[in-house]
């Protein structure tokens, strides 16, 4: 099922990784930060939203000297002024390529929503065949504001081109964690 | 709006050169994307869920409104329901003046665009930025949309440079990422300054007070987060009973609208979710009615109800394609927005634009939720005539060829004198007020003697095994008699006795095609009567119009009239009428008849025509009738888009005729072979004639004179 995942998700221009554990997810997430060139200026930041994937990985401290525009406090002025956001989802579905979150949190929609580059990590474990198989399992009274992402914004309003990046993200990165919540 | 003024917009959307251009590259662009996103999807099973889930909610909509907004209410949210779009207008107007709201950020709600909601707001000094890309590049030129997923398909990059520039005050190339870069830029303040967001919503949870909203921007995700308000405008057919319901609308809506998979986002929000940094945030749902409830209880126009606005029927239409969405449609686009229109309009309203469907059916297979546009068209048409009387000329037409005797003297005096007029068996140019019948194709001559006088030569056999009545049609009877005998002499050939019940008339297809039920009935009354006999096991055309007719519309027509008595008789001649190549299929595949494929013929191309594929269903027999005869078939591309023939609508509207024709003989010529197959003659005039006039060689042939060469005889068995 993860094969189709991937398969579907890159076909929309997502990237997508696997990892066997939360330390290798870290790993990759700081690559990005490095590959991104976030820094402390207007528009090169980036907003972290911790969530039970990685949270325990964090030494703050640690990363905030390492990439000083960096930031666990997401608002929205931050997010509006980041290049990077990252955020966890609870579900993916593998005939789309989807990633799929309770985003009752407004943090979370704007970390995904604001930034130039959008990285994601779910646990391969909820990877579920399809939409239909996720709505049965969401009680929306408690997910108020359920939020599916297949690959970055898009648009083919203008002559029919496609075009990548329009009001959301210009890159999807989308992490698989296969390991334990928090394990090494 | 009056015709004069329709024909004018006609002719200004077919004189923009960069429109058709546009329209046509998406159009072919479209039909690839869709299937390559239905593969592997049972998209039969899918319409059967669709149906099922938009059926049920439509024949409920007062008790889902209901408890949509007891769940909606129960989850934070305040809930307005309402008929009148002039109060969705003082709710708002109200809600900015209370909560000093000036500017308003908002997604693309088509239900907005119905009740002119943005002209209203600025009206009272609110500024209103649409924030899908497409709708602000119409917004910023003062137009409306002109198709419901792409609002601006019609604009060339060259176009929105030029919109962009003057908003901008800056000279900006026609670059597509640029363009789309400095949307981004531009927007993106004001959604983060926007003190109230608009958005829609693509499908209502009943059980849940759930809002379902797709986008591929973002942009209602933006809308929906930034601002401290939330109003979302929703029309009531957008309710669905259960969460599981938004399953399949979300496994169509994106395969048919734009070919994906699925939208880049979609978005569930059930009541206000917590707002950005901890402000508190207000969700105000708008239920409209306007007019749907309406709808929902007239039978023949509820179905319209289940439209999930996808626009794939706008997406394959050959009309729409030449004109766009700003003359073919309303709010709405294409032949769904001519029907929306009646209701949210005026009947009146539509009577000019639902008059540019041409009938072909080409977006009947296409709706995921099975609508059938055409045959509401065709009940409008009813409805208009009914209210308003057909038009004089109309009248006098149908008159003329209702009345047989009348109708065949005057053909018969017209095959006389057109004679001058007369080069190899077409007539190129006639005179006076005729002229615009040729002025894009030629015209078949009319026969010298018509088939009813050849059929009376015919022999039939001595010990038949069976008996088939043959309808002519008016064309076959008196521009193509040869037509006629080719059907007679293949059905001799397996052994079957033909009649031709001289009471036969017209098949009412004109009338009823133009709304004039009561002239259809009679005709299907007439011809009842003429075929109703015990003795003939099948009753035969080699017209498919005529076909649909006799095996679909008689009954139909008979039952809008009243006439359930004779209704029923049409149900019964009706399981008896098949198409030319369907029997003759029929007749190969019981061995009663044999076609023997001859050695070295030209490979030829064949012409699906609109009835005969898509409401009789025979694509395969005429294909496997001429590989039968031993014919090589060389597939044009779009070999069942509409030729332009449409019975009458070449007459009425042949500036739009024409490039349809083009279209198809540029599709004929690609193949380089040098016959065009096909069932109906209708089509022959029309295919036939476009290519005389081109002075092309490309021969038309119908399926049964090219199956008439090869049949041999089977001697029944015992």
């Amino acid at each position: 099922m993860f094969d189709l995942f991937r398969a579907k998700a890159e076909a929309v221009s997502a990237e997508v990784h696997r990892v066997p554990a939360g330390t290798q997810a870290l790993d990759l997430v700081l690559a990005v930060l490095d590959r991104e060139g976030v820094a402390d200026a207007p528009g090169a930041r980036a907003v972290w939203c911790e969530g039970p994937i990685l949270g325990a990985l964090l030494d703050r401290g640690a990363l905030a000297r390492r990439f000083p525009g960096l930031s666990f406090e997401v608002t929205r002025e931050r997010a509006a002024e980041s290049r990077v956001g990252i955020t966890e989802f609870d579900w993916a579905l593998a005939a789309t390529g989807t990633i799929a979150q309770d985003a009752t949190d407004p943090r979370l929609r704007l970390a995904s929503m604001l930034p130039e580059t959008h990285v994601a990590l779910f646990r391969t474990s909820t990877l579920l065949p399809d939409l239909d198989a996720l709505l049965p399992r969401v009680d929306p009274r408690k997910a108020r504001y359920l939020a599916c992402v297949t690959g970055p914004s898009r648009t083919a309003d203008i002559e029919r081109v496609l075009t990548i990046g329009v009001h959301g993200p210009r890159k999807l990165v989308v992490i698989a964690v296969d390991g334990e919540i928090g394990a090494a | 709006m009056g015709a004069p003024d329709l024909k004018q917009r006609v002719s200004d959307a077919l004189d923009n050169g960069s429109l058709a251009g546009a329209l046509g590259r998406f159009n072919e662009a479209y039909v690839a994307s869709r299937a390559k996103a239905y593969a592997g999807i049972d998209f039969e099973a899918l319409r059967d869920e669709l149906v099922a889930v938009k059926g049920r909610a439509a024949s409920r909509l007062e008790e889902l409104a209901t408890q949509f907004t007891e769940q909606a209410t129960a989850a934070g949210a305040k809930v307005f329901r309402t008929s009148d779009p002039q109060e969705v207008k003082r709710y708002l107007g109200d809600l900015c003046r209370d909560r000093g709201v000036r500017r308003i950020a908002k997604s693309k709600s088509m239900a907005t665009e119905e009740i002119h909601l943005n002209a209203f707001l600025e009206k009272q000094g609110i500024h209103v930025a649409e924030t899908d890309l497409g709708e602000w590049i119409v917004q910023l030129a003062g137009q409306r949309p002109s198709h419901m997923v792409m609002p601006a398909i019609h604009l060339s990059k060259e176009q929105v440079a030029g919109i962009f520039s003057r908003e901008v005050k800056e000279e900006l190339a026609a670059d597509i990422p640029g363009l789309v870069a400095l949307a981004r830029r531009e927007l993106r303040e004001k959604f983060l300054a926007a003190d109230l967001g608009i958005t829609g919503a693509n499908v209502a949870v009943a059980e849940t007070g759930t809002l379902v909203v797709v986008t591929n921007e973002g942009n209602a995700r933006l809308v929906s987060t930034l601002p401290r308000i939330q109003v979302a405008v929703v029309g009531v057919e957008k309710l669905v009973e259960r969460l599981v319901d938004v399953g399949p609308i979300l496994r169509a809506l994106p395969r048919s609208a734009t070919g994906q998979l699925l939208t880049s986002y979609v978005s569930m929000f059930t009541g206000p979710a917590p707002g950005a940094d901890g402000a508190p945030k207000e969700l105000h749902i708008i239920l409209l009615d306007n007019k749907r409830t309406e709808m929902a209880k007239d039978p023949r126009f509820a179905q319209a109800l289940r439209c999930i606005r996808c626009a794939s029927c706008v997406n394959v239409c050959p009309v729409y394609r030449l004109l766009g969405g700003h003359v073919f449609g309303g709010v709405y686009t294409g032949g769904i927005g001519a029907i929306l229109a009646v209701w949210f309009d005026a009947l009146k309203s539509s009577n000019d634009v639902q008059s540019l469907c041409i009938q072909c059916g080409s977006c009947t297979p296409v709706c995921p939720t099975r609508i059938d546009i055409p045959e509401m068209i065709v009940e409008l048409r009813r409805r208009l005539v009914k209210e308003e009387g057909q038009p004089f000329m109309q009248k006098a037409a149908l008159r003329m060829v209702n009345d047989r005797r009348l109708f065949h003297g005057l053909l018969r005096a017209a095959s006389k004198v057109q004679k001058p007029f007369t080069k190899k068996g077409m007539i190129r140019h006639l005179p006076f007020f005729l002229s615009g019948m040729t002025e894009h194709r030629s015209l078949p001559a009319i026969a010298d003697v018509p088939f009813r006088d050849r059929f009376l030569q015919i022999e039939q056999p001595a010990a038949p095994t069976g008996k088939a009545a043959l309808y002519a049609g008016c064309l076959v009877d008196f521009a193509y008699p040869g037509i006629g005998e080719a059907v007679v002499k293949v059905l001799n050939t397996a052994g079957i006795e033909v009649v031709f019940p001289e009471a036969q008339t017209c098949c009412g297809a004109p009338a009823r095609y133009a709304g004039a039920f009561d002239v259809a009935a009679r005709n299907a009354m007439d011809n009842i009567r003429a075929f109703e006999d015990p003795s003939v096991n099948w009753v035969v055309s080699a017209c498919p119009t005529c076909t649909v007719a006799l095996r679909h519309e008689f009954a139909a027509t008979l039952r809008s009239e009243g006439q359930e008595d004779w209704a029923v008789r049409a149900d019964a001649l009706a399981a008896k009428v098949r198409d030319f190549s369907s029997l003759a299929k029929e007749l190969v595949d019981a061995g009663r008849l044999t076609v023997e494929a001859a050695k070295g013929l030209e490979p030829v191309t064949y012409h699906d025509s609109c009835h005969l594929k898509r409401r009789l269903n025979a694509h395969e027999p005429p294909r496997a009738l001429l590989g039968a005869a031993g014919h090589e078939l060389r597939e044009m591309k779009d070999s069942d888009t509409c030729c332009g023939m449409g019975g009458s609508y070449s007459l009425k509207f042949p500036e739009i005729s024409a490039p349809i024709l083009r279209r198809k003989l540029e599709n004929i010529r690609a193949t380089g072979v040098g016959t065009v197959a096909m069932d109906c003659p209708g089509c022959m005039l029309q295919i036939g004639g476009g290519l005389d006039l081109a002075g092309e060689s490309t021969r038309t042939r119908h399926v049964a004179e090219m199956l008439a060469e090869r049949v041999v005889g089977v001697t029944p068995a015992g």
